[in-house]
């Protein structure tokens, strides 16, 4: 696996959300660095989505400060369509546009936001499509694709537009087991190509192979981070612990 | 100084404390300001609201209540106590709102009638009620029970129909549409479904030809039409005639209803039945049309809903619901003018009772959508 | 063959005819050959007594009445017509004030029913809750009583026409209708209407060109707003150049009432706001429920591609809300329709008052007339239903 490179692309600074009076986030610290891949993990209601939707601004937080590739994350909506330009997002149920192909949902990114010519922005399209390994698909609408394809898709989707980080919310969550492999397997690859990557999942298996590092959160807070060997064979708190203990009992 | 302590104070993992969000405090401010002042847009369109009501519930509530006239025996009596609305003319004409015509003497027979009606539909609408089965009998048997209640023969008093009026004309045929074009209904939808394709276009042309022409032209078809395709030297009063097109009426779009609650069980529930051995009658009966119909209450309760609405288009061939009663009432030159009372009066009749109904068809499509979950 | 597999048990059954029964397609057979002899002896029966009836009141059965001369007088009219005219002249005179006032309804109702859904999916806790109010008072109230109460409102508080409430000098509101100026067309506006003519292919060009463009560049043009300028520009640029060959009769208070001018009566305008109103209603409600209907993940996942909150709503929400809303919607429009035949109850001449009213009531043809009447509604009503299950069709999400 390659290395992670040391200017941070993603920092988080004393950052606060609350959903109404529930403090769901609470003073969050945390420096992403380029081509780093980070597991994020912690039992339901932990924080863990609001998180990473909060650097996209699908979410806002009241207090902190977010710094996307330099850009400040704040009610500018400059800058709030100059970061989600740079972040892509895989959904845990997958959000494709219905109405349209699977090679519209690809193209409707590049054509509308980076004014990419039709014809340029479909050739890139079947890359990715080629590179998820779906290329057939491309004129079927996304109701007529399993559940793994259609995740391959949208991860195919947020990669069309080139993006510096990949956010993935519980990707695998949503599919049948037969398919968990052929997205993880999509999500190994895109980790060899050194895209800087935050995950959320329940798949240790793949935290294992290819994380630089496993964040653990509980009730709103960061709790212990390391990596994964360190992390799996020596947690440091209790809570990890028992969630680890739940999470690996099979 | 102190916030800032705690603001920046750090914790052990895991040891946080849960802190108030900064801004408002929330609570009713808070409420405030995010519902009514949010944007630009909101708070232009608060002011625009808040002055469109300024500018109409007082002159209402004076027209309407504090210059009214409650009683009296005339327009002109009412005119000298107050400037406003004249409901004396609705309380002098009450009777005739509720009962029509009908003779005063026999009015506790239209009471009864009410009452076996609410408990007629006790078992229908609610499922907790002991002894149900029984009592849906005697549901069965309401429209017959109340027939001659209302219009007399053997023992009783006969009353003519044609003396109905008022909300007992409503409740008679919305509640006699309804429960004659259950069963009609249920045939059609079931001959809609049918494999069989006479059957099948018959009911499609039957639902079809019903659903594409409006009510007003069946009802003429009744008053004008209907006497020529009966036996010469028959007549059948208004009413009846009345009775037939708008049960005919409402079976179609009751069929429509039933059909949606026969396609919404699953295809399983009939594989089950037919690889029981029952045939095609014994399983509708035991197995699917009771699931159907518990699930197109709600669709039945709408379509009866909108067929009590319909009820006041009698007016226009002549039968005399609560508006023909009100309007012919204003022939009275005691109470000319008075229009607006009237039709008000009606109005607020109609959205009390439809509210209702509609409030509780709502609350029967949430209990069963929790409960029938696919 | 099918025969064969049904007849087990039924070898042994003497009774050729309850073997007969056993056999599925022979049962069907004949259950459907019941089913048709019951109908015609029914039919058989009914026209029979239908005959025997007409003959003992002296009437015949025949359509011949719709070439004589109608008598009687139609107030409002698309087209001309005098009292010499014959009932089919009538009959289109009426079939032409439905059509007016159920499209002119259509239009209103489809306008405020989108504007209204909308407003109750406003997070501003007041007007969300005025527009309630204002759905639940509606939908709960019968539209008759709709129409009569507006009829009664313009009737009785309306002011005469010499007291009447003017805007601008040129619009009077009276309680015998709203008057306004009518527009004389010259010689000249030919060009005017070419104008608009050359503009609308003029915006639809541009608009496919756009497109293609933009599929060879990357480049967007602003599409809507060069199309408005070109329709409302253009026409009005020549019809300045052309010398202004329109002009307009202004209605004028003569006696007790105006004279010239564009009358709107107030059965027409009670009967287009009253239906206007109240299918609104409903059609808020299919609004508010189509747009709910598309999922949030949606939204997001555009917004997450960067694509801004009004593109989203173009591209991504509104198509999947319009399928959800159109079907319910010309069902509503098929409503309005058929409501509007209450016009007979404040005097508006539509189908059902000049065929089925008037013309019944002189002729004496209720069953010539009736039938009429029906099959006209009833082509409407297929011809609504076929569009609409052809638009379903067409637009169908493709699925596995």
């Amino acid at each position: 696996m390659s290395e992670a490179v040391n200017d941070p692309i993603i920092e988080i600074n004393g950052m606060h959300k609350w959903f109404g009076r529930f403090h769901v986030l609470k003073d969050i610290n945390l420096d992403v660095k380029q081509a780093e891949r980070i597991v994020v993990c912690g039992p339901s209601g932990s924080g863990k989505s609001t998180l990473i939707r909060c650097i996209n601004r699908l979410e806002e937080h009241q207090r902190g400060r977010i710094v996307v590739d330099g850009i400040e994350l704040t009610n500018d909506l400059k800058n709030i369509d100059a970061i989600r330009r740079e972040v892509g997002m895989v959904f845990q149920h997958f959000n494709l546009f219905p109405h349209l192909t699977v090679i519209e949902n690809l193209t409707l990114g590049p054509i509308w936001v980076r004014r990419t010519p039709r014809k340029e922005a479909e050739e890139s399209a079947m890359k990715y499509l080629e590179r998820v390994k779906i290329p057939e698909q491309a004129e079927k609408f996304p109701g007529q694709l399993s559940g793994g394809q259609q995740q391959r898709v949208a991860i195919a989707r947020s990669l069309c537009m080139n993006p510096k980080v990949m956010l993935f919310d519980e990707p695998t969550s949503a599919l049948d087991p037969e398919m968990i492999k052929e997205v993880l397997d999509v999500m190994i690859e895109l980790a060899e190509t050194a895209m800087t990557m935050i995950v959320i999942t329940h798949e240790m298996g793949f935290a294992k192979a290819v994380a630089n590092r496993v964040i653990f959160m509980d009730e709103g807070e960061i709790i212990e981070q390391n990596e994964p060997r360190e992390f799996f064979n020596n947690p440091q708190y209790d809570r990890t612990k028992l969630f680890l203990s739940q999470i690996l009992a099979q | 100084m102190d916030e800032a302590a705690t603001e920046n104070r750090k914790y052990p993992p895991g040891c946080h404390p849960d802190l108030p969000p900064p801004g408002i405090a929330a609570g009713p401010l808070l409420w405030i300001k995010d519902n009514l002042f949010g944007s630009a847009t909101n708070v232009v369109l608060t002011f625009l609201a808040a002055y469109f009501l300024w500018l109409s519930i007082p002159p209402l509530l004076e027209w309407a209540f504090f210059d009214a006239a409650f009683t009296g025996e005339s327009r002109k009596a009412c005119k000298a106590q107050a400037p406003g609305a004249c409901w004396a003319f609705i309380q002098n004409r009450f009777e005739l709102f509720v009962y029509g015509f009908y003779p005063r003497p026999e009015r506790w027979r239209v009471d009864l009638s009410f009452i076996l009606l609410m408990v007629a539909l006790t078992p229908v609408l609610w499922e907790k009620v002991p002894q149900r089965a029984k009592l849906l009998l005697f549901s069965c048997a309401y429209p017959f029970v109340a027939g001659w209640l209302l219009t007399g023969g053997l023992g009783l008093k006969p009353v003519g129909t044609d003396q109905f009026g008022g909300i007992l004309l409503t409740l008679v045929i919305g509640i006699t549409g309804i429960s004659f074009s259950l069963p009609i209904g249920i045939v059609l939808a079931l001959g809609r479904q049918s494999r069989m394709p006479v059957p099948r276009i018959l009911c499609v042309a039957f639902i079809e030809f019903i659903r594409g022409v409006p009510l007003i032209t069946l009802l003429f078809v009744a008053s004008a039409m209907l006497s020529y395709f009966l036996p010469p030297g028959t007549n059948f009063n208004l009413l009846l005639r009345v009775l037939i097109m708008v049960t005919l009426f409402a079976s179609g779009y009751m069929a429509e209803v039933i059909r949606g609650g026969l396609q919404a069980i699953p295809a399983g529930q009939y594989e089950a039945a037919q690889s029981m051995g029952l045939g095609y009658w014994k399983a509708m009966r035991l197995i699917v049309l009771p699931q159907a119909l518990k699930i197109s209450i709600p669709g039945i309760v709408n379509t009866f809903i909108a067929l009590y609405k319909d009820t006041t288009l009698v007016i226009i061939i002549g039968l005399l619901d609560p508006l023909g009663i009100g309007r012919s009432s204003l022939a009275d030159s005691k109470w000319q003018g008075l229009s607006t009372e009237v039709y008000i009066f009606v109005a607020v009749f109609f959205f009390i009772s439809c509210f209702g109904m509609s409030r509780y068809a709502l609350y029967l499509e949430r209990k069963l959508d929790t409960g029938h979950k696919r | 063959m099918a025969s064969e597999a049904t007849t087990t048990a039924t070898s042994d059954d003497p009774n050729a005819l309850l073997r007969l029964w056993r056999n599925k397609e022979a049962r069907s057979v004949i259950i459907q050959v019941f089913t048709l002899a019951v109908l015609f002896a029914f039919l058989a029966f009914i026209i029979g007594n239908a005959v025997q009836n007409l003959a003992r009141l002296g009437k015949t059965f025949s359509f011949t009445f719709m070439l004589e001369p109608a008598s009687y007088d139609i107030n409002q009219r698309l087209i001309e017509y005098t009292s010499r005219d014959n009932h089919l002249r009538a009959m289109f005179v009426g079939i032409l004030n439905t059509a007016l006032v159920a499209g002119c309804g259509i239009v209103l109702a489809t306008i405020l029913g989108f504007i209204f859904g909308v407003l109750r999916l406003s997070k501003n806790w007041l007007i969300n809750r005025l527009v309630y109010c204002f759905i639940e008072f509606t939908r709960n109230v019968p539209i008759l009583l709709h129409i009569l109460l507006v009829h009664g409102l313009i009737v009785h508080i309306m002011p005469v026409p010499r007291d009447a409430w003017d805007v601008g000098e040129a619009v009077f509101l009276t309680n015998r209708g709203v008057i306004m100026p009518k527009p004389i067309f010259e010689d000249g506006f030919i060009w005017t209407s070419l104008a608009f003519a050359v503009a609308i292919v003029f915006a639809w060009g541009f608009r496919r060109w756009a497109k293609k463009a933009q599929d060879a560049t990357g480049k967007t043009y602003p599409v809507f707003l060069v199309g408005l300028a070109a329709i409302i520009g253009l026409p009005i640029l020549v019809l300045f150049v052309s010398g202004l060959p329109l002009s307009w009769e202004i209605p004028a208070l003569g006696g007790f009432n105006f004279r010239g001018g564009l009358v709107m009566r107030p059965e027409f305008l009670a009967l287009w706001l009253a239906l206007s109103f109240y299918t609104s209603a409903y059609i808020a409600e299919i609004v508010r429920a189509g747009i709910l209907a598309v999922d949030w993940g949606q939204t997001e996942a555009a917004y997450a591609i960067g694509i801004g909150p009004s593109r989203t709503l173009r591209l991504i929400v509104i198509p999947q809300a319009l399928r959800v809303i159109i079907p319910p919607l010309t069902s509503q429009y098929l409503n309005l329709t058929k409501n509007s035949s209450l016009a007979i109850a404040i005097g508006y001449m539509d189908i059902v008052a000049t065929i089925g009213g008037i013309s019944l009531m002189q002729t004496g043809k209720e069953m010539e007339t009736m039938i009429i009447v029906l099959s006209i509604y009833l082509c409407f009503s297929l011809v609504i239903s076929s569009f609409m299950n052809w638009y379903n069709k067409k637009i169908k999400l493709v699925e596995r």
